[in-house]
């Protein structure tokens, strides 16, 4: 798949789908999205940008080990729960409070949701690149 | 008061757990001065228990306690009586003795600090144990205390027998604590209660319920292997593997009198009825000489200890069986002298073999004028256990005689002998522990002998002083101590009365007897080890052989049953279950006779007809070509022209996610067609092909008949509308599915994003399995 068509736009096309995938999830609130369809699309930008320029440097562009980006995600969900009790409700509960300069309604339920991106992202994104890393040798 | 009270045992149930997370620190920080930083944790427990003495003397029970999961209605209770004191006193009392010798019989030890948590989460399990009111309660601390006995058994873990005798008292002390909560349950739906003191307060309820003897025999079930009661005693004298500390206070004192405990706890709901005082007394007898024959044959001390324990646990379960008031002071004071002697004697003896190198009997000799601490000690500890008057031991032996000749008939005369017998053995076992390596002449031992230091001598001359004093200040005993906790028993107010001083009476005849028979059998011991080792030798198997046979047959039918089941065939496995998924589509609503009726043909726009083609454009080409990586390609058009059906007929969200998870399988599938060197084209034969597609359709059918059933029949729209009326209200958002994933259903998508993770890291593993090493470490 190392054509050079493919190679030439895969860089935009991996930054366009990532760029598009934080889209989806913060839209998700209100409109079609969320963070599993976003976890889903950053998933299939880094499987294309491992099919265009190999893992090795796919991992590279990713930075982190993609199961340490899923660990963190479900991290940040189990946390974004714990709030709740500081209100006496139950384990999970929203917790809304609105930023004081911005009139801006912020919740812990968009830190739940970008943990659920970030586990998708991470578990797909690692078995789809050690799939595409021994499938070369 | 009542908070005071309440706090000052929450402590001492509660700071056990605490002092084991901190042990292991504290034994690195403070070395052997941390066994006394250790040891306030018992002596604290100690005296609140003590302090709660007077009040449960006067026949008052101290209840408290805290809410555990309120939501299901079950609590952190305590019930403490007379019974529960009487226990928690010797736990705590002897453990705080055995945390200072294990504080110096492990001294420079890598792992001391471990052994020392392992002791201390063990003494709260056991605190908790008797102290419990709930069941529930009650069965998590009898569990709790198999597991840190299974930890200390097999502290040694570099030595196969440490191991084998650890997991044989898991095992067998394991499936008693399964027994104990099946018991438990039965009593439950028996009697509609769930803890010990509305269950005591309700006297006949269980006795006369349909479900007693079940109970019952779960009970049993439960009680004889946590007490080593024949068959199930093999395991006690293998736990003798466990360092010396561990044998004086879980196999002696505590852990395994937690089956008598519940023996007695539930004495005054299920005794005294015909089963009852049949199933003890045959059992507790049979152990009783088991035990006693057993142990007169063992040369090394602690094995011998080992086997009257057993005989001894036999006794306290017969007599608590037996049915009469007298019997049930006679098992309290011997329970109580046992406690105490017993423990005494396995430090002794944990002090000859630390001292000297050996704890064999014929290596032993003349020790007294170099260690006449630990000889006063045994000496004291050994004669009580004989029964040698002023002692706690000759006012236990007075009582059991004075119950068992209480009754008049062939039973009671049974049981007598069988009682006159085992406590012979103890005399002549006493002797040989308490008193045989410390005189006649000195011979050498592996290492040069001298007195132990004060870490070590301090428990066993204490608990030999106590077996003493309580005996001399009876009074006193009897009335804080031993009469509450037979009066809890027996379920009626009961003294003792049994003296200390030697006196003219039949009990006192049936002593001197036993004493007699005893002096005979300690000096024919070496005869008498003879003979019983050639007749078990020829008799051959006994149960700890059956208990490896059982387990050898359990793996090899475990194997079997794997080589059945996981037979490392891809296609079987997916075989088996698309063939189980139709069938469970498909039988019940053909079995039911509910299949859907058959839908009119949609009226449908002609962009929408054209998608469905692509559609099945896609399934023909899936069944057409021969080229697997086609296949999969074809199969994703399909899906994503089911995908645009969704799209047009108004689910973005779900068309949405059909469009990702197409393009991922599609992905992977081909990945994983790469890397299982399969041949790139399908050269199935036509049977197979045949078989295959059945199974493929049968599954089609089986999920498109299910949803035209679900959309067909009468559709309850209260979820839909509460979600849709409230998204906004309650969670501010209009994505109606998303807010149901992330805020009104946020434990499941947790649940599920964690089994995403966990999936995610096995399916890793399984491919690196594949990958050559060099390649792995080469990754960046």
């Amino acid at each position: 798949m190392k054509t050079l068509i493919f190679r030439s736009i895969a860089p935009y096309l991996t930054a366009l789908v990532l760029l598009f995938s934080a889209f989806v999830t913060l839209r998700g609130h209100n409109e079609p999205g969320g963070g599993f369809i976003g976890g889903l699309l950053a998933a299939s930008a880094f499987a294309l940008y491992g099919i265009a320029f190999g893992v090795p440097e796919a991992r590279r562009a990713m930075w982190f080990h993609p199961m340490s980006v899923a660990g963190t995600g479900l991290l940040l969900s189990a946390i974004s729960g714990l709030p709740s009790f500081f209100r006496d409700t139950p384990y999970l509960t929203g917790v809304w409070t609105t930023a004081p300069l911005f009139h801006f309604d912020v919740a812990t339920i968009i830190l739940f949701d970008i943990g659920v991106y970030l586990v998708v992202a991470g578990a797909m994104t690692s078995i789809a690149l050690a799939l595409e890393d021994s499938g070369e040798g | 008061m009542q908070q005071a009270t309440d706090a000052t045992l929450l402590i001492a149930l509660g700071l056990p757990f605490i002092g084991a997370a901190l042990a292991p620190m504290v034994m690195r920080r403070m070395g052997v001065a941390g066994a006394w930083l250790l040891a306030s944790i018992p002596a604290f427990a100690f005296f609140a228990f003590a302090s709660q003495i007077r009040s449960i003397s006067e026949g008052t029970a101290v209840v408290g306690g805290l809410d555990w999961i309120p939501s299901l209605g079950v609590s952190l209770s305590w019930y403490l009586d007379g019974l529960s004191l009487a226990f928690a006193l010797l736990i705590s009392g002897i453990g705080f003795l055995i945390v200072l010798y294990a504080g110096g019989y492990l001294k420079g030890h890598p792992h001391h600090g471990r052994f020392m948590g392992f002791l201390l989460l063990f003494m709260g399990a056991m605190q908790g144990l008797v102290a419990a009111d709930g069941f529930l309660t009650l069965f998590v601390f009898w569990e709790l205390t198999s597991i840190a006995s299974f930890l200390l058994i097999g502290f040694d873990h570099q030595r196969e027998a440490s191991r084998r005798a650890a997991l044989q008292a898991l095992v067998v002390t394991g499936m008693g604590g399964l027994a104990l909560l099946a018991g438990l349950i039965t009593i439950g739906m028996a009697t509609t209660t769930d803890t010990l003191s509305a269950l005591l307060a309700d006297r006949d309820a269980l006795r006369t319920s349909a479900f007693y003897t079940p109970a019952l025999i779960l009970i049993l079930l439960a009680a004889f292997t946590k007490s080593a009661q024949f068959p199930f005693h093999f395991w006690l004298p293998n736990a003798m593997e466990a360092p010396t500390p561990v044998s004086a206070y879980l196999h002696s004192a505590t852990m395994v009198k937690a089956g008598v405990y519940l023996l007695m706890r539930l004495n005054p709901v299920m005794g005294d009825t015909a089963l009852w005082q049949t199933i003890l007394p045959l059992f507790g007898g049979t152990t009783l000489i088991v035990g006693s024959v057993l142990a007169l044959r063992q040369s090394d001390l602690k094995l011998m200890l080992a086997y009257t324990t057993v005989g001894s646990l036999g006794l306290l379960v017969m007599l608590t069986g037996f049915g009469t008031e007298t019997a049930v002071l006679a098992a309290v004071l011997y329970l109580i002298a046992h406690a105490l002697f017993k423990g005494a004697l396995f430090m002794v003896v944990g002090i000859l073999d630390h001292e000297t190198g050996t704890r064999r009997i014929e290596d032993l000799s003349g020790l007294r004028r170099t260690m006449p601490l630990t000889f006063a000690a045994a000496l004291g500890a050994g004669l009580s256990m004989a029964g040698i008057p002023l002692f706690t031991g000759f006012l236990a032996k007075e009582t059991i005689y004075e119950a068992l000749t209480g009754g008049a008939g062939a039973w009671s005369l049974l049981v007598l002998i069988v009682a006159i017998l085992g406590n012979a053995a103890m005399v002549a076992i006493g002797f040989e522990v308490g008193l045989k390596p410390f005189i006649g002449e000195t011979r050498p031992t592996p290492q040069a002998a001298h007195e132990a230091p004060v870490l070590l001598w301090l428990g066993p001359v204490v608990l030999a002083v106590a077996g003493l004093g309580l005996s001399l200040l009876s009074y006193w005993f009897y009335s804080f101590l031993a009469d509450p906790m037979a009066s809890a028993i027996a379920d009626a107010s009961v003294r003792n009365h049994a003296s200390p001083l030697p006196h003219i009476s039949l009990a006192f005849g049936l002593s001197l007897f036993t004493l007699a028979i005893g002096a005979v059998l300690y000096l024919g011991l070496d005869g008498l080890r003879r003979g019983i080792s050639g007749g078990l030798a020829a008799f051959g198997w006994g149960p700890d052989r059956g208990f490896d046979q059982v387990m050898r047959g359990l793996v090899r039918l475990a194997v079997r049953v794997t080589a059945v089941v996981q037979n490392g065939r891809l296609d079987v496995y997916i075989t088996v279950a698309f063939v189980v998924i139709a069938a469970a589509l498909l039988l019940p609503m053909i079995l039911a006779g509910e299949l859907p009726a058959l839908p009119s043909i949609p009226m449908l726009q002609l962009h929408e007809w054209a998608v469905m083609l692509v559609a099945v454009t896609g399934l023909y080409a899936v069944l057409r070509t021969r080229n697997r990586l086609t296949a999969i390609a074809s199969l994703g058009i399909q899906g994503f022209a089911v995908a645009v059906l969704f799209l047009l007929m108004g689910a973005p969200d779900l068309s949405f996610t059909q469009f990702m998870v197409e393009t991922l399988s599609v992905v992977i599938l081909a990945l994983v067609m790469t890397r299982i060197r399969l041949d790139p084209t399908d050269h199935r034969p036509w049977n197979e092909k045949l078989l295959d597609g059945t199974i493929a359709i049968a599954c089609g059918l089986g999920f498109g008949l299910l949803l035209l059933k679900v959309t067909q029949g009468v559709f309850d729209t209260a979820l839909t509308d509460f979600f849709n009326a409230n998204a906004r209200l309650i969670a501010h958002g209009r994505n109606v599915v998303n807010v149901i994933i992330v805020d009104f259903r946020g434990f499941d998508t947790l649940g599920e994003i964690a089994v995403v993770t966990i999936t995610g890291l096995a399916i890793l593993a399984i491919i690196r399995i594949g990958t050559p090493r060099e390649k792995r470490e080469n990754r960046p």
